[in-house]
Order: structure tokens, then sequence, then C-alpha cells
């Protein structure tokens, strides 16, 4: 039996287990549904639960753990000469038993006879099912993979007993517990809330090991090149060893990468939170609810574009522009023609990102100023204030640490940014503050040091967790930072 | 005394009263939260130096009514006044008018205390500041203490100017409102519910400050307590499903009502 029809047929006991506690329910209360403690609904939810929750865990596990254990037994069945050989063959061996096993599956039996009687060899008869073996094939591997295909059947069986057994044994457990006052509503709720703090507990888990594997790998790399190096180093060379000069180490200094991303992300909030916040107060204060329910999901299209995107208009429209008309500008005052801004150059990569970052700043604003009790308007405009004062004197000044706090968020996600600098910002790791030359940030050298064909055991890849690490344990710190700011802000009003 | 007459009394009082100019005064006036009507065609005059109060079943108008009077109702979508309301017998919806002024002459103070999250000495300086009423230092020091006094604030805070308004006690937050709000030195002080959040002892701080208010600023109050409408005005407005029921002198009002519905309200047979 196939684990999907196992699955269905679970799913149909649970769903009449779910039925059955239902009914069971209306008729221990007799009519009358007010002497349930609870409603008919949560018995049968319950009862469903019972039939469920154990026998589909136990088809779970059982589907992840019992391949590898079919396999160590067949491994060990294997003649002593293959096992002997060491590993590496041993597991190749076991390969091709499974791919035989998977032919003799298909074979008829008039085919099967044959191959025992060796009137067709082993190699043939598979490529006949389209499963090609790398060698000729041994007549072991014939019985190793009939010893695999019996074992994988057996498995399936007991795993197809043992799970509906659960199933319906389950059911009528929960259907016995059935009482008048049993609380099958507690219960549920107790499910819930356990489904809900596993959800939450992997989400939680799933960070905890990103960060780990991210630093174990940043120690390999900090194992080969000192960490003073790499965070006061000045200069990124990371050289590339080509065949031959595999000993040069190359240089990783991070500061010219760290001060590109912080210079480019400066210059992207010098255009986002001007106008981001100007949009804000626009839509909190002024606009009228018209208005406001047609620019608010125009501005959360402009947050849904993907950044690539943005990287390509940066790419073959801001950037080209920028350089054409520093040429013309530069022209017009000196009579030499020669742009003055590169088409990739921190300006280019600012403005776009600047753009993108337009709608957060605007939405997060836009809620803080919203938060911002009514009252407090009221009570300015009531002193006969005008609206802009009210806002620049009353409003803003309330709102001020929640919009600290959304710039903070905005701003790690200016430095975490990727895409639009790749293309718009240059590969050049140049440490300037001339804003219309190329520069590069943490993001662009991270796929750099991870495009193309690699291995990660030289430094020249490793170096990628080491910023990685770096660039987290910044925005991580602002994020937290921000959110402090936020909540502290929001217990003023609460 | 004794010789004369109940009613010649009551005519007396009456003539006394009316002699009172009228600072403010509503003909016709009608709201409309957009289809909805609140208000319709309410003629109501304020008299100078005198403290109004306004009565009736929740959502019977009156807090549109008052809002009215400085424009409040400018800030809410939809709503729409008709009539007209003039205030020393200029229009305050003529198109001409500027709203900040007005409201800067009708001051406001709202139910729940509403300080900004400023210092009380910026509280208070709020208005003075926005309508350049008072620019040096010692200018503001002078309206900030000489407000506080009115507001029967200053002994309570003058140590702690400049800590937050919002660290008050509910009465003094009200209390700091009613300063804010009398630092623009306005001419009228509308006050809604203005003691609904507070205890009894912050209430009558608040009820007698009115009292001494009366002398300077015409006020007009909203609320729900009819022993407090009976206290502190000295005329009664009574509205019922945004019409208005009947007007007339508070001690009248509430002992010898003119309209059946008044006397079924105060006596707390409806509403
Ligand atoms: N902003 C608004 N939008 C729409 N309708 C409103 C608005 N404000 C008030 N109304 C309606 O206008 C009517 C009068 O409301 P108003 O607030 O003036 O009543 P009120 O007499 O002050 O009541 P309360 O004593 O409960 O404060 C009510 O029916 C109310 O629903
Ligand atoms: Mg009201």
């Amino acid at each position: 039996m196939s684990a999907s029809l196992l699955f269905l047929l679970v799913l149909l006991v649970g769903a009449s287990a779910f039925v059955m506690g239902r009914s069971r329910a209306m008729a221990t209360a007799g009519g009358k549904l007010s002497s349930l403690h609870s409603l008919p609904g949560y018995h049968g939810s319950y009862a469903a639960i019972w039939a469920l929750l154990p026998s589909l865990v136990v088809l779970a596990v059982w589907l992840v753990a019992a391949p590898p254990m079919i396999d160590r037994s067949v491994l060990f069945h294997l003649p002593t000469e293959v096992l002997n050989q060491g590993n590496a063959p041993a597991q190749l061996a076991l390969g091709q038993v499974k791919s035989v096993a998977r032919g003799l599956a298909l074979l008829s039996d008039a085919e099967r006879s044959a191959l025992d009687s060796g009137s067709i060899n082993l190699r043939d008869a598979m490529g006949a099912k389209g499963i090609p073996l790398a060698g000729a094939g041994e007549p072991w591997m014939i019985e190793s993979a009939t010893t695999f295909n019996r074992m994988t059947a057996n498995s399936h069986l007991a795993m197809a007993g043992v799970v509906l057994l659960l199933a319906i044994g389950g059911t009528l457990l929960a259907l016995r517990g059935i009482s008048q006052r049993f609380r099958a509503r507690n219960r549920v709720e107790q499910v819930i809330l356990g489904g809900l703090i596993l959800a939450s507990s992997i989400a939680i888990l799933t960070t905890v090991g990103i960060i780990g594997s991210m630093l174990s790998e940043a120690l390999r790399f900090f194992a080969s090149v000192s960490p003073m190096e790499f965070f006061f180093g000045t200069v990124w060379d990371p050289r590339f060893a080509a065949a031959g000069q595999a000993g040069q180490a190359g240089q990783f200094g991070l500061l010219p990468l760290l001060a590109g991303t912080l210079y480019i992300a400066f210059v992207a909030m010098l255009f986002a939170v001007p106008i981001g916040l100007f949009a804000a107060i626009y839509m909190a204060e002024y606009a009228n609810s018209t208005v406001r329910s047609i620019a608010k999901p125009l501005l959360e299209i402009l947050a849904g574009i993907p950044t690539i995107v943005y990287g390509f208009f940066a790419l073959v429209t801001v950037g080209p522009f920028l350089r054409d008309i520093s040429g013309q500008l530069n022209g017009l005052v000196t009579g030499n023609y020669a742009s003055f801004i590169q088409a990739q150059s921190v300006l280019t990569a600012g403005l776009v990102m600047g753009i993108m970052l337009i709608p957060f700043v605007s939405s997060l604003s836009d809620d803080i100023i919203t938060q911002v009790p009514g009252s407090l308007r009221d009570g300015s405009l009531g002193l006969g204030a005008t609206r802009s004062e009210t806002i620049k004197r009353v409003v803003l000044p309330a709102a001020l640490p929640g919009i600290v706090g959304a710039l903070l968020l905005t701003a790690s996600r200016a430095v975490g940014e990727t895409m639009i600098v790749v293309l718009a910002a240059g590969v050049a790791a140049r440490m300037q503050i001339n804003p219309f030359e190329p520069m590069t940030t943490v993001t662009v050298k991270i796929v750099n040091q991870l495009t193309g064909d690699l291995e990660f055991t030289s430094p020249q890849t490793l170096v990628a967790f080491a910023l990685g690490i770096t660039l987290f344990a910044i925005t991580l710190c602002l994020n937290i930072y921000a959110l402090y700011i936020v909540r502290k802000y929001r217990e003023q009003y609460e | 005394m004794n010789m004369m007459s109940e009613a010649t009394l009551e005519k007396a009082v009456d003539q006394k009263m009316n002699a009172v100019p009228h600072k403010m005064i509503g003909k016709d006036v009608s709201v409309y939260y957009g289809e909805k009507r609140a208000l319709f065609d309410v003629n109501l005059n304020i008299r100078e130096n005198t403290v109004t109060a306004l009565i009736g079943p929740s959502g019977c108008g009156k807090s549109t009514f008052l809002r009215t009077l400085n424009r409040m109702n400018d800030t809410i979508d939809h709503c729409k006044v008709t009539g007209k309301i003039t205030l020393d017998g200029g229009d305050i919806y003529d198109p001409a008018i500027d709203v900040v002024e007005l409201r800067a002459r009708v001051g406001m103070v709202f139910q729940k205390p509403n300080p900004f999250p400023k210092s009380i000495y910026e509280n208070v300086t709020y208005g003075p500041k926005i309508h350049g009423l008072a620019r040096t230092k010692a200018e503001l020091d002078a309206v900030v203490e000489q407000s506080l006094q009115k507001a029967g604030l200053w002994n309570e805070v003058k140590d702690r100017l400049h800590e937050s308004g919002t660290g008050l006690s509910g009465g003094q937050q009200q209390r700091l409102c009613i300063a804010r709000a009398v630092a623009v030195s306005p001419e009228v002080i509308l006050m809604d519910e203005p003691c609904s959040a507070l205890d009894p002892i912050a209430t009558a701080k608040v009820e007698e400050l009115i009292h001494e208010l009366r002398a300077n600023y015409t006020i007009v109050i909203v609320t729900h307590s009819m022993q407090q409408a009976a206290r502190v005005s000295q005329r009664t407005a009574m509205f019922h499903l945004g019409n208005l029921v009947e007007e007339n002198d508070t001690d009248k009002m509430f002992t010898n009502p003119d309209d059946q519905r008044t006397q079924d309200y105060i006596m707390g047979r409806f509403g």
C-alpha cells in the first residue's frame, strides 16, 4: 500500500471520527444541547484529533526513518569482499543494488526467470527497463536487491498496519471518553495551542540554526585570516587563486565595503526620508478618505516591486541618464562635455534605493502618525493652531520616537539591500567620498565571492560568511534598537 | 421681598437676564454628517459672561452644536453646517473669516483631558506662542502664572512646571487644559463634559473654577449631570433628538420647565 493511499485512508478515518464523535455527543445529550459542556463539534474535533494526530506522526516518522534502516541492514548483508573494499565502494554497491531493486520490480515473471537462469545478463535486463547500471552487475546484486524489495514491502505493510490501527484505536478511545461533562472544548484548545507553539518554535529554531551555521563557517574563515585583518583592513583584494598560485592569500579588509554600504544607505535615506515622511504626513493628516483609499494601495504596490526590477531600472535608465545629464551640465558650465557622474555610482544606487524605500518610510510613518490620538490634534486645533502648526508642534513631536524607530528599520533594509547595489553601485571596493564614483557594498561582495563553481574551503569563499554575519549583526542591532524605541513609544498612549 | 409674588420675582430676574447682551447667536443651525442630519434648525443665543449649560440625552446633538460654535466640525469629513452663527455680530461661517482666529477667540476644553505630551509650561505657552501673544521669556512666564492661577492649578504645579503635563492627575490635567485655553485670552470657552472623567473632588474644583471664569468669559458647557448644570449655569438649553426643546433660566428650568420633555428628562424619566 503506498504512503499516499495510506494517508488518504487515515484522513478518511479522521473524518468519520469527527462525524461519529459529534453524533455520539448529540446522543449523550439526548436532544438537549445545553446539557453538554462542549458543543458537539468540539467532541467531533476531539475524536478527529485522536484519530489523526498519533497516526500521522507515526506515519511521518516511519517514512523518514525506515529507508535508512533498510539501507543499513542491506549494506551489512553485502558480500564481505565488497564490504572490505571500504566505505565508498560499499555505498556505491548499495546504490547499484537499489537500482537493481527498482528494476526487478518492473520485470515480468518470464523475464525474471530468464534472468535467474542466466540467459540474459543483469545489465541488459535493467537497460531494457530504462535503468542504466554502471557495471555488468553481479549475481549477488540480484539477491541483495530481492532482500531489499522484500524488506521494503514488509516495512510498508507494517507501517500501514500500525498507522491504521493507531487511527482506529485513537478514534475508539476518544469516542469512549465522550460524555456530557467531558471538556472537549478545552482539550481542542490545548491542541491548537500546541500547534501554534510548534509553529513558532520552528521559526525560531530555524533562525538559530542559520545563525549557528553562519557562525561556524565564519570561524573557519577566521582560522585562516585574522579578525584584526578582516575588521580593520582597508584593502579588499581577495585574489581568487588561479591554478598554480594557490598559496597567495589576498587581503580581506572589511572597511571599504562597510564604507560603501553605509554611504549608499545614507544617500538612499537622504532621498527616502523626506519624501516618505512628507507623503506619510499628507496621507495621515490631509488626504481625505477617497484619496487615501486610492493612494495607499498604490504606495503599497511600489513596495511590492521586486528589488531586481529596481536594479534593472537603475542599470538601464537612471545610471545612463545621470551620466548623460552630468555631461551636458559640465558642457554648459565649462565647455567640456565629459560626464562627471559615472553610470554606476553611489548616487545612482542611492537614488534608486531611495525610491525603493519611500513606501516603507511612508507606510511605517503613516501608521505611527495615525496612532497619535486625535484628541491631541483637537486640542491644538481648538487653541487656534493651523493644521501644519499642529503637525509640527504636536503630532510630529509625539510621533517622533516611533518615526525614528521606523527610520532605523528602513535603514536596516537599506544596509541589507542587494540587487540594486549589485547592478547599480559597481564592484570596485574603494574608500572615497565622491558620490559620483562607484563604490561597492558588503552584499555585492558576498554575491561576488559566491558566484561561480566554488568549494567552500578557501578563505575566498568562506569570507562570504564572515561578511554575512557582520551584516547580520548590523541589521540585528538596528532592528532591536528600532523595536525598542517603537515599543517604548507605544506605551505612552496605552 | 416677601411682598413680591413668586411670579413677579421670576419676571424681575428674567428681565435682568434678558438685559445681558448676546455674545453668540445661532439661527436655524442644522448639521449633517453625510446623509444623516444631527441638528434641526436650532435657534440658540449665548449670553455674554454667562454660563450656558447644554443638556439632553446621549446622542441628541449637544457636542455637535458645541462644535459648530468654533467650527471644530470642519475637521470632520462629510460634516456640513447650515444656518447662521454669529460672534459679536460677525458670521463665523463667512468664507472670509479666519478659522484659526475664530478658534483663538472661542476656545475649547474637551471631555477627556488631552494635555500635549510636553511640559506643563509648554502646554500653557502653546497657544500664546502660536498667536504671538507673548514673546519674551518674561512675558511667557507671566502668561503661565496667570493662566495657571486662573485655572486654580498654580499652587499645585508651580514647582514642577517643566515636568510633563501627562504626568498630572486626571483632574489636574483637565485644569491644565482649561489653563491652556485661558492662556490665549479667548472670549468664549466651550467645554464638552469637562468633568466626566473626574472624581467628585476634582469636579468640585473645576466647577468652582467655572464660577470664577464667568466674570471674564462667556462659557458654554455640555453636561450629563443635572446637578452640575444647576450648580454652574445661569441658562440651560435642553436638546432632544437634534432639536432644541427649551432654553431658559437655569432656576426656572429645574423647578418649573415649560416643556414636558424637559420635565421628564430632569426627573430621569428618559435618556
Ligand atoms: N463624526 C461623526 N460622524 C457621523 N455622525 C456623528 C459624528 N459625531 C456625531 N454623530 C452623530 O450625531 C448625533 C449627535 O451626536 P453628538 O455627539 O452631538 O451627541 P451628544 O449629544 O454629544 O451625545 P453624548 O451625550 O453621548 O456625547 C449622533 O446621532 C451621532 O451618532
Ligand atoms: Mg457629546
